[in-house]
């Protein structure tokens, strides 16, 4: 790998889990079969809206091989992500929210047996008036989908910072427009997957599963078996993508422990393709209503945002997702007064919840695109408009987020120069078009969903007489390098080979508490807490070396796996002869710990929904795409994309270029081609192929630039890479086609369907136009 | 997927070099008897339709969709799985160029790709990105806009001519 002796932070290290990966040989919670092993399956609602009247499962436990049947009798206890959304139960117990709806599991001997049960079991239902449309269920005063919920509101938020009334009358120009999202889903491409095993003798259960947050899992467990904390283990195996689609508990989470305490017998569910777009908790449609009042200098006064989104039948974080939706219209622009609406509304369609940029990527589309069209109408270069409203950071925005470092300026000039802006943007021929946009994004929550003055997140270290390091962390590695980045900052940290650092991670039974891999967290949150416990072995082992080479421990360091004098490097003792002089009597390791939690500068304001937005650390991003539109067709074909992501700094430079390329990818799915097409409460399109997730063949050249601004508090300067570049990519897409053609398309995904007609519309009003002048 | 239709039987197959017979219903699928019976659980399925790749297997040298196929059409056939792909010298390259090149994020979609890149180099040792590009687009993956993958074929392309 060539990074032994020089530091390893910044290197290209290959992720150290992919080395199973690319042989076939690691192991996915689906690869795994415990003896006796039994098939989980669940039958699911096929109604939209019902009560549940009656369920007979007499014939299905009869059927030979059948070993256990659970209903929502039996399961009773609410649960959600959200300590103010309790609002789901295993199984249903009184009524069917969604097509799709978990109303019952089946655990048994073969798939078929399993599959045969499901069809015995008899449901009677009482159809319910469903409500499908957001803007129509927000007016409801009968048929609610939860009682306690008026109007089929599951929250609503209401936030005035500055003065928008006096921002508007300081503008030279207001424009007001309406943009509408639809849903859109992760599809990563390991279907959810949970084993679980009972332990009767115990009584205590351990459950493997595709999850991003096994703390979070073991803590639902709990509550909803009602079995003690300390009684549930939750492993992660590998996971197969999850993009926010395993970041709260998914029912077969909790469906498979149930059947396999039952049964006693372990037990395996694993979600079909389909199953996999019903269980959904994407990103949810959503209706912006925005207005922007600017100076004829093109200085923001004022924004006024009126958001709705379409959450589904079930809470899942949704009061985080509106409220994201909100407040990060603060953090990117310097802009005085802002007032924000938001509803979160529910329907009977599967939940909706924390898809990859949360909360931020629709608002955001809607506010670069309202600026495009903005700096299109003053005449301003739309390069030129984002440079004239930068903030000053550090600072505090209005809505109280701290922004300590900035990279986004660096971002702009850098895309501004790589695509060539500006002998192209106005300049290139009918049909061809170049836009920008730029976004941002959290280094992690500085709040926990769950409040308290606990640690966000705890690395420990073990150093063996040997001098090998063994890293316990609950961080979830899910792909987008979370073992290898800690692996990388220990070793930085204790001056040695990442040969020497080994990880053990996300057991519960075994590893400290993390609390995801969600919001972007792990690299600044883990890496922090990963440096911190590195810092207290450094500090145990050099007290220990220099009581022996009788110096002062501030005169030793440690480099290449040796400790040495600052002043005589000559005098040195290898690492595993420091760590074994550390080692404490009786012991035969060396063990330090340390932490991470946020500071209380970085935790936001007081108002109410104040807690969501608030993160140590925001990453940047630029984005310029250039697209050519067939104005015979309104195909419009991505020439190339390229994204400067200022992540603080590039701790492992395969990984930051990996996840932006990722996400911009993600991005320019949403924008073209990726929709959750929804028929009164059925998917139409449940499938890979028809939910048109795209092939190598159409995915253009993405380019991305590394930005480095080195955040103050960030483990060695880094930030989130993850998810800040996905949203810049929609509305730089849109601004390209209004360069190309001239139109601007507000409703997504951009189809040619979309993009013909307003190209149509635009020749006939400008004949339209013509023509009056004639007359 | 219909199998109490049928009763068990004896179906005999070379699977990566090996001799196997197993006793299963015909209209399994290819993957489930893989994955289960004879655990190589390093064919992946995303999808169970035919869409996405990540099932992938040689059947007598033709690239195939392991969720599609009847075990019973695999009978007296040679398999080859991811598992004796990276066993064979000759595709030493690939599981590297992928791990060095960040080809695999979550690594699902990786021994398809893998399996179809190897389908590729054999017909076409040296290809051009736009051959890549095609000799992939059966194959998908959500985690990284397929560039470090394409790379990482092309990586393994010259990394074998030098070799």
């Amino acid at each position: 790998m060539g990074v032994l002796t020089d530091s390893p932070i910044g290197a290209r290290v290959p992720m150290i889990d992919s080395a199973g990966k690319v042989t076939g040989k690691g192991i996915y919670t689906d690869d795994m079969t415990l003896p006796g092993t039994l098939v989980g399956k669940i039958l699911h609602s096929p109604h939209a809206h019902a009560r549940i009247v009656s369920i007979d499962t007499s014939a299905a436990e009869q059927l030979p091989g059948v070993k256990a049947v659970v209903t929502g009798r039996e399961t009773p206890v609410k649960y959600g992500i959200l300590p103010i959304g309790h609002d789901e139960t295993i199984f249903a117990t009184d009524k069917v929210r969604y097509v799709g709806d978990n109303v019952a599991g089946v655990a048994a001997e073969s798939l078929e047996i399993a599959e045969q049960a499901l069809r015995l079991i008899k449901v009677e239902y009482e159809i319910l008036p469903a409500w499908f449309d957001p803007e129509k269920s927000m007016l409801a005063e009968t048929n609610l989908i939860h009682e306690d919920k008026p109007h089929n509101i599951e929250k609503d938020y209401h936030h005035h910072f500055g003065d928008v009334e006096k921002g508007f009358e300081a503008a030279d120009y207001i424009r007001d427009d309406r943009f509408v999202c639809p849903e859109v889903t992760h599809a990563a491409m390991e279907p959810h997957s949970t084993l679980a095993q009972y332990d009767s003798e115990a009584d205590a259960i351990t459950v493997w599963s595709s999850t991003q947050v096994p703390y979070y899992l073991k803590l639902n467990l709990s509550s909803t078996l009602q079995m003690p904390e300390e009684k549930v283990r939750v492993i992660k195996p590998l996971v197969g993508g999850g993009f926010g689609g395993k970041s709260e508990v998914i029912p077969l989470e909790l469906a498979a422990a149930v059947l396999a305490r039952k049964a006693r017998q372990p037990v395996k569910i694993t979600y079909s393709r389909e199953e996999v777009f019903y269980a959904h908790r994407g990103r949810p449609g959503q209706i912006v209503e925005l207005k922007t009042g600017i100076t004829r200098e093109g200085r923001l006064t004022a924004v006024e945002a009126r958001i709705i989104q379409d959450g589904g039948a079930y809470c899942s974080y949704g009061v985080v997702t509106i409220l994201y939706s909100g407040q990060l219209l603060n953090a990117m622009y310097d802009i005085p007064n802002v007032k924000f609406d938001g509803y979160r509304v529910l329907t009977n369609k599967p939940a909706c919840g924390a898809m990859r940029g949360h909360g931020t990527v629709n608002t955001r589309f809607a506010f670069e695109q309202q600026l495009n069209r903005i700096a299109s109408v003053l005449g301003i270069d739309p390069v030129e408009i984002r440079k004239r409203n930068l903030l000053k950071a550090p600072c505090m925005t209005v809505n109280n987020l701290r922004v300590l470092s900035y990279g986004f300026p660096e971002c702009i000039d850098k895309v501004e120069e790589r695509s060539a802006w500006h002998d192209k943007h106005g300049k290139l021929p009918y049909g061809k078009g170049i836009g920008i946009a730029g976004s941002h994004y959290v280094s992690g929550a500085a709040n926990a969903i769950i409040r308290s003055g606990a640690a966000h997140t705890t690395v420990n270290l073990t150093i063996d007489r040997e001098g090998t390091v063994t890293i316990f962390t609950g961080a979830s590695e899910i792909g987008q390098g979370s073992d290898t980045l800690q692996v990388q900052v220990v070793a930085a940290e204790l001056g040695i080979g990442l040969d020497r650092v080994k990880i053990i991670a996300a057991d519960t039974a075994r590893t400290p508490i993390d609390l995801g891999s969600y919001s972007s967290r792990v690299t600044f949150m883990a890496g922090n807490a990963a440096i911190a416990a590195a810092r207290d072995a450094k500090t145990k082992i050099l007290n220990a070396a220099a009581v022996k080479m009788a110096t002062t421990p501030d005169n030793l360091l440690i480099e290449g796996s040796r400790v040495m004098c600052r002043d005589d490097r000559r005098l040195a003792m290898s690492f595993e002869d420091a760590v074994r002089l550390a080692i404490p009597d009786g012991a035969d390791a060396l063990d330090a710990t340390g932490s991470y939690r946020p500071p209380q500068e970085a935790t936001g304001g007081k108002f109410k929904g104040a807690g969501v937005g608030p993160s140590p650390a925001y990453s940047y991003c630029a984005q310029t795409a250039e697209v050519t539109v067939d104005v015979e067709t309104g195909q419009v074909t991505i020439d190339r994309l390229i994204a400067a992501h200022d992540c603080g700094k590039a701790i492992n430079p395969i990984c930051v270029e990996g996840q932006v390329i990722g996400s911009v990818w993600m991005g320019l799915g949403q924008a073209v081609q990726e929709e959750m097409m929804w028929r009164n409460g059925r998917l139409m399109n449940p499938g890979l192929l028809e939910y048109r997730s795209a092939s190598t063949l159409e995915s253009p050249e993405i380019e991305s630039i590394i930005v480095e601004s080195n955040d103050p508090e960030g483990p060695f300067g880094a930030k989130e890479a993850g998810e800040g570049s996905l949203a810049a990519t929609i509305p730089a897409v849109t601004h390209a086609i209004y360069d190309a053609v001239g139109v601007w398309i507000d409703t997504l995904p951009i189809t040619p369907e979309k993009v013909l007609k307003a190209i149509e519309e635009k020749k006939k009003s400008e004949a339209g136009i013509q023509k009056m002048r004639q007359a | 997927m219909t199998t109490t239709s049928a009763s068990r039987r004896e179906i005999t197959f070379v699977v990566n070099g090996q001799p196997e017979t197993v006793r299963v219903y015909p209209m399994e699928r290819l993957l489930d008897v893989l994955r289960q019976n004879l655990k190589l659980t390093g064919t992946k399925e995303g999808c169970g339709e035919g869409e996405c790749g990540a099932c992938s297997v040689f059947i007598d040298g033709v690239l195939a969709l392991s969720c599609l196929i009847p075990v019973a059409q695999a009978e007296g056939a040679t398999i080859t799985t991811i598992e004796g792909v990276v066993a064979d010298p000759r595709f030493r390259a690939l599981p590297e160029a992928f791990l060095e090149g960040g080809a695999a994020q979550c690594g699902i979609c990786t021994p398809g790709m893998i399996m179809a890149a190897v389908h590729l180099l054999e017909k076409n040792p040296q290809p051009a990105m736009n051959e890549i590009r095609e000799g992939l687009a059966g194959n998908l993956c959500r985690c990284t806009g397929y560039l470090q993958i394409m790379e990482a074929v092309a990586e393994s392309a010259r990394r074998s001519a030098s070799a």
